[in-house]
């Protein structure tokens, strides 16, 4: 999603209604959130956009990023928040070796998440149940943890459910994301 | 599930050379640096990654196969960081920075400098420096085909050269160029 460096654009105020409407709706894409959503994006502090190439609206707060939106699709968290509340989302775990691949923007691939490394819901070897015990649909936002590692180094949309994975265990697993060394990432804000 | 205090966020340490969590420091192209710059930042975190310990871990993980892949890439992505590096630096060595004495009137004069941003510099500053040492008129000014170059008033190329030199350690005295902008000689 974010291959190409980008540079910072001009913000804009986001207006008060329309502010109100995408805390909203974080709060139903995230419900875990709600405990943490006044410090994350208190009621008083203006909310700005950047809107970055292909349609996609980035919200900031203070020149901190916050969420990031194509068009109408599911709105999701930049990188560096879901590392200050990492429980508060839906997680999954690639393998080791699939993480060079992730970082340098290559389409999440099954294998990465079914090999022994990998972590779908349901693992056995997961006994606190860091990564769920329900199957995940398509089209439900994963963060992508990795294996060795304690930070997530990719956020995105799910192609393929997680029963549907295990069973053939190849193909594209996520649409293309936010991950780490993206332009996103590089953004300079302020 | 559901704790009744919330957890405040989670503090997370991010590479002073590479932007991402030290603990992905070594899929990028500048280990080196990164390793460093944690070792002086934050020695407990660079025992934890950097221990061998912590590298045998890394590589077990990987069939051997995978190993030699990985390694590859990364010194793909370290020779493409170091070239990078070379080139800055290149564009560095070869940039110039140009004092023009510009004659006005007959014996006045204006002092032009271009390509102090060249060398990590606020030109906007730089005028201000310039100003402020020698007590006289100095502003940006826009140059045609593009960049900025600062205007002093007065024959100061020498003295500017010398402020230069002392003042802004980027900038390597040959560098620099003192040209003179005569008027056009009367024919003859
Ligand atoms: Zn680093």
């Amino acid at each position: 999603m974010f291959k190409k460096d980008l540079t910072s654009s001009s913000k804009s105020k986001v207006k008060s209604s329309a502010q109100r409407a995408i805390r909203a709706r974080i709060l139903e894409t995230y419900p875990l959130l709600e405990p943490h959503i006044d410090t994350i994006l208190p009621k008083k502090d203006q909310l700005e956009l950047v809107k970055l190439p292909d349609r996609v609206s980035l919200y900031t707060l203070n020149n901190v990023p916050l969420f990031f939106q194509h068009m109408d699709d599911a709105i999701l968290p930049h990188l560096t928040l879901v590392h200050k509340y990492p429980d508060c989302f839906t997680r999954l775990r690639i393998d080791r070796g699939a993480i060079r691949f992730v970082l340098s923007g290559a389409t999440l691939m099954a294998p990465g998440l079914t090999s022994p490394g990998g972590r779908l819901p349901g693992d056995e070897q997961d006994g606190e149940g860091r990564y769920g015990r329900e199957e995940l649909e398509a089209g439900e936002v994963v963060v992508i943890e990795a294996e060795g590692k304690e930070n997530a180094c990719f956020v995105g949309v799910l192609k393929m459910g997680t029963a549907e994975m295990k069973k053939v265990k190849k193909g594209q697993a996520c649409e293309a994301g936010h991950y780490l060394g993206d332009g996103l990432w590089g953004l300079q804000f302020g | 599930m559901a704790d009744a205090a919330p957890a405040g966020p989670k503090q997370v340490v991010y590479c002073g050379v590479c932007s991402l969590p030290p603990e992905y420091c070594e899929f990028g192209g500048t280990v080196k640096k990164c390793e460093e710059w944690l070792k002086e930042h934050h020695p407990e975190m660079h025992s934890k990654y950097y221990s061998a310990e912590a590298i045998e871990q890394n590589m077990s993980a990987l069939s051997v196969d995978a190993q030699k892949r990985a390694e590859k890439d990364a010194q793909k992505k370290a020779a493409k960081a170091a070239t990078a590096e070379a080139r800055a630096q290149e564009q560095r060595a070869t940039s110039k920075v140009v004092i023009k004495r510009i004659e006005r009137n007959k014996r006045k004069y204006v002092t032009a400098v271009q390509g102090l941003e060249h060398f990590g510099l606020d030109i906007k500053k730089c005028a201000k420096d310039f100003g402020k040492k020698f007590a006289t008129g100095s502003s940006v000014t826009k140059i045609p085909g593009g960049g900025d170059e600062i205007t002093v008033q007065g024959d100061l190329s020498d003295d500017i050269l010398d402020f230069i030199l002392a003042t802004y350690k980027s900038v390597p005295e040959d560098n620099v160029d003192c040209i003179e902008d005569k008027k056009k000689k009367a024919a003859g």
